[in-house]
């Protein structure tokens, strides 16, 4: 289908675009309708998306050369895997602008500048089918981030922050290597044409390592989540909510791009360790949760357990658990953005994150529990929320995979119910602690909770219309998957071959 | 002796600015216009005039001096380099009076000699060149005022410089005793395996060193941080990056002679990856703005090596465009260091606090630069480093690839904290000369940012110019006035 105008390198280049506006105003109340005006557009011009035909293919496509002599093409498109998080990344915008409105008190000029530049790249990703256009556009993303975290975030601001920089880096230098090793052994960047090769077992154990290590950090799974909580508890609002919603996501939909089509092999035999991290990370994740007397550090670790479930449905090689896992990020885009947001609201009420500063709102603040109701039951998967319809296809998919497995996931549930409830209860029902006075939720902020809330109920009560924009891709990539992963495993050990590689590079260096 | 005139234009009309630089220096103090007046406008048209020289090949002088796409690639380079340093130090607070003219025209003398570098293609030619433009160096580097530090920089940067030298011609004597030629295309079809001709590789490693030393590669850097930290701050801007380029062009006609597997092409490997890994852990502990920078070139001088051990036309073309990469982001970053430290003073990092502030396009600015020597797209020196690495990855020498990615991980800390210094601490320190911000500052720093963020984006037409330049040195041939420009 044609527009007669590139859909998504407009809706890429306009944020961008409408940030260097930015720089000839003044007035702070300015910079925030114009922003608000501006990701209002954004979602304007992402409705041409609604066309999109419900097959495998990648629609939408752009595609000219860059560099040609090097292979580099500036190759856009999407398909039922990246939509639904480029309109996630869409949707996300205005409801930051919207939330970081009172909340930001300096610089908001630099500040809406990140916000929009970081969609950009955010979307960019999202988009991009040529490896290195993807890498420039998933380190494009790191600069704003850690400005948001750096300059508005909380009084640790300076050590979260260059956590947060150094980790992410560190992970996506490997992948780099790993992205020349394709184009030198393939013999191009494009995305669609290295997912018909088959490459050897060598190649792909190598490359499965290296761009595992730089989505794993990301998503970020159980060893390489420190970052997180440390970015999450000092980034400003709007900052951990596009962390939760967007940016984790960028890893899980690394490992569903690239991991699983151009290293099915490899993929196949790490699976068993990435099972076993996922389930550390489930687990691990809501125990630490259910530990924290901070608010928004528990949300952080509870984002740990749900991107466990989603790396756990990825790994599970079948139709249940990648539905499963592509539902888990669109609900913990939703849930744990919302969440990030209402702490927003209440810690400008109080200025504390503290559980103990914000318990008893029930009578003062009944709007706000309400929504903070809603969200809490999503995020453990009350059956009727979207929560509910995540978690169950990873369930069905780990208890079809091996029974143990699916028993493993049950305390992670458990646990979820256990944390949300103690956080919930809490600040419903406790003795109340400063909360006589506020306001309750203000018109601002009955909208951009509504948002979410209506996501809430649709997608955990009549799911049907993203089953139908997933599927044929999910069972694209799986079919892919089970006819390569046999093919490419060759009869040696890979164990013995991998130290082979490393004693062979050892003794070459002398 | 063959000899055409108009392959020669860009260095002719380099000679005749040089030389109205020396009537000047000879002169009165007095005389009308000061030479920073007109100067600009010369280095400018030098510019240009290397820029219509593009598509000229000749070779000349009984064949020890070559005019080529590979030439004429680094003479543009310089002769930019040359106009954005004289610009640089027009505002040059900590040069006496009666020393302006001479100052510029030992620069000029200096660039001239690295343009004929450029075209030499003999070993005794590239000696003399690099002599020419080694010889001034030696004398600008002290010129700064008022200070002991500068002289001290000298002296080292002097005896370093030396030392270097006569290793160089010792290695070349041993090249001419046992290969006897001393043509580039000659000894490229001669042997280098040290089993068969240990005396011509030890020579050749040794004229390398001399090389080495102009790069400040690993363990030839010692001058490097001490000689940018004494020197001015626009001084260093030179030095710490046009001879540099020098070394860059001889070391990729000399990169024709290494192909992988060869011992001294290991040696070259294994000396670029110490030389990224010292320098960036070296760096991670600095607090003086220049030192730091200093390490940073010791670390860039190591990822260029991993193009040129490539030997590939492809890994020269990838080295060739990096050398302008780095040329670009350190002329911009010691732009920004020259108008921060308005009065002259060497800067700490700390200086730097709240420049957002102070100088906002300069700070953005060195945001642009300060990204783009980490490799962090969408730069110029991403799209260098990513050349850098295709085209050496499955040569033999994919362990260099590896360490080249790893240290981009160590470097970023360093050059984070010029960029975290400039924008998110406030704290700014008290009773120093404020930053400039007037148009001259803002509108240099934001141009030169703006060219390291649109090569970046687009780097294809640049970048197929240094290809193009590096298939010149195999032989392979194109049509002239393609896709260069």
């Amino acid at each position: 289908m044609d527009f007669g105008y590139p859909v998504l390198t407009i809706l890429i280049a306009f944020p961008l675009i409408a940030a260097c506006g930015l720089f000839f105003l003044k007035a702070p109340q300015v910079v925030r309708y114009y922003t608000m005006v501006a990701s209002l557009i954004e979602c304007l011009l992402a409705i041409p998306l609604i066309n999109f035909q419900l097959n495998a293919d990648f629609q939408f496509v752009e595609k000219i050369d860059w560099v040609a002599k090097w292979g580099l093409q500036y190759y856009l498109g999407i398909d039922g895997i990246s939509i639904l998080m480029v309109l996630l990344t869409v949707a996300v915008l205005p409801l930051c602008v919207m939330c970081s409105w009172t909340y930001i008190g300096k610089r908001e000029k630099e500040f809406h500048f990140c916000l929009l530049f970081m969609t950009s790249a955010v979307l960019g990703v999202f988009c991009a089918l040529d490896l290195v256009l993807f890498y420039v556009f998933w380190e494009a993303m790191l600069i704003p981030m850690y400005l948001l975290i750096a300059v508005w975030g909380g009084d640790d601001r300076r050590y979260a922050s260059l956590k947060f920089f150094l980790y992410t880096l560190a992970g996506s230098t490997l992948l780099l290597a790993a992205i020349v090793a394709f184009r030198i052994t393939g013999g191009t960047f494009s995305i669609p044409e290295l997912m018909e090769m088959n490459f050897s077992f060598r190649f792909q154990f190598w490359a499965f390592l290296a761009m595992a290590l730089a989505f794993a950090i990301k998503v970020p799974m159980f060893p390489f989540h420190t970052w997180l909580p440390a970015a999450h508890v000092q980034a400003p609002s709007a900052g951990s909510v596009i962390l939760a919603a967007v940016l984790l996501k960028m890893g899980t939909y690394g490992f569903l791009r690239f991991c699983l089509p151009l290293t099915p092999a490899a993929s196949e035999y790490f699976a068993p360790m990435m099972i076993a991290i996922s389930i550390a990370s489930i687990l691990y994740g809501g125990a630490i949760a259910l530990g924290q007397s901070d608010i928004k550090k528990l949300v952080a670790y509870s984002s740990v357990g749900h991107m466990g479930f989603v790396t756990l449905g990825i790994f599970l090689f079948n139709q249940r658990g990648v539905e499963g896992a592509l539902f888990q990020m669109l609900n913990h885009g939703v849930v744990t953005g919302a969440l990030f947001m209402m702490i927003g609201c209440v810690y400008e009420r109080s200025h504390s994150r503290e559980i103990s500063k914000n318990m008893g709102l029930g009578k003062y603040l009944p709007a706000f529990m309400f929504f903070w109701g809603l969200m809490a039951l999503a995020s453990f998967g009350f059956p009727g929320t979207n929560g509910f319809v995540g978690e169950i296809l990873v369930f069905i998919g780990a208890f079809q995979e091996s029974i143990w497995i699916g028993m493993l996931c049950v305390p992670g549930a458990l646990l979820a119910a256990a944390y949300m409830f103690r956080v919930s209860l809490k600040m419903a029902w406790g003795k109340p602690s400063s909360g006589k006075g506020w306001r309750d939720l203000n018109a601002r902020e009955w909208i951009y909770l509504t948002v979410p809330a209506v996501f809430v109920f649709w997608i955990g009560l009549a799911p049907a219309p993203f089953f139908n924009i997933i599927d044929p891709s999910v069972g694209k990539l799986l079919n892919d998957f089970d006819k390569r992963k046999v093919a490419a495993v060759e009869a040696e050990t890979p164990m013995q071959t991998a130290a082979a590689d490393v004693l062979n590079v050892l003794a070459g260096k002398q | 002796m063959n000899f055409h005139l108009t392959a020669l234009v860009p260095e002719l009309f380099f000679l005749a600015l040089v030389l109205v630089l020396m009537i000047q220096s000879l002169g009165d103090r007095n005389w009308q216009p000061p030479v920073e007046k007109w100067l600009p406008f010369g280095a400018g048209l030098a510019f240009f005039v290397a820029i219509t020289g593009f598509g000229l090949h000749s070779t000349m002088f009984w064949g020890v001096y070559k005019v080529d796409m590979m030439s004429q690639f680094f003479k543009i380079v310089l002769a930019f380099g040359f106009y954005v340093t004289v610009l640089n130090a027009s505002r040059q607070s900590t040069l006496e009076d009666g020393k302006r003219a001479d100052y510029y025209m030992l620069l000029g003398f200096s660039t001239l000699g690295l343009m004929m570098l450029s075209s030499a293609v003999e070993l005794i030619t590239i000696y003399l060149a690099l002599e020419l433009a080694s010889y001034s160096m030696y004398a600008v580097i002290p010129l700064r005022a008022k200070e002991k530090g500068a002289a001290e920089a000298g002296v080292k940067y002097i005896m370093f410089g030396a030392v270097a030298t006569a290793l160089a011609l010792y290695g070349l004597s041993y090249i001419m005793a046992t290969q006897h030629t001393t043509h580039i295309a000659e000894l490229m079809n001669k042997s280098w395996v040290f089993a068969e001709n240990p005396m011509a590789v030890v020579g050749l490693s040794l004229f390398l060193a001399g090389m080495f030393f102009k790069l400040a590669l690993f363990p030839f850097h010692f001058w490097c941080p001490d000689v940018y930290q004494g020197a001015s701050n626009e001084t260093a801007a030179y030095v710490a990056t046009m001879p540099k380029m020098g070394a860059i062009v001889v070391l990729c006609r000399l990169a024709v002679l290494l192909k992988p597997g060869l011992e001294i092409t290991t040696i070259l490997a294994v000396l670029g990856a110490c030389s990224m890994t010292f320098g960036n852990l070296s760096a991670l502990a600095q607090t003086d703005l220049k030192r730091l920078l200093g390490f940073s070139s010791v670390a860039h001088a190591g990822y260029i090596m991993v193009g040129l051990v490539s030997g590939t036309p492809e890994g020269i073309g990838a080295a060739a465009f990096y050398g302008l990469a780095y040329l670009l982001m350190n002329l911009l970053v010691f732009w920004i260091v020259s108008r921060v430290a308005s009065d002259g003073r060497n800067l700490k990092l700390t200086d730097l606090n709240g420049l957002y502030k102070k100088a906002p396009v300069l700070a953005f600015s060195l945001a642009a630069g300060a990204f783009a020597l980490v490799g962090l797209p969408p730069t110029m020196g991403f799209m260098g480093k990513f050349f850098l690495i295709t085209s050496a990855w499955d040569h033999g020498y994919n362990w260099l690839v590896i360490t080249l990615v790893l240290n981009s991980a160590i470097a970023i800390y360093y050059y984070l904290s010029l960029f975290r210094h400039a924008f998110t601490e406030e704290k700014a320190p008290t009773g120093v000369a404020a930053p400039d911000n007037g148009w001259f500052a803002s509108a240099g720093a934001g141009m030169l940012a703006a060219a390291v963020l649109l090569v970046g984006i687009v780097p294809a037409p640049l970048f197929d110019f240094a290809i193009r330049a590096g298939e010149s040195l195999y032989g392979i041939v194109h049509a002239v006035g393609g896709a260069g420009h």
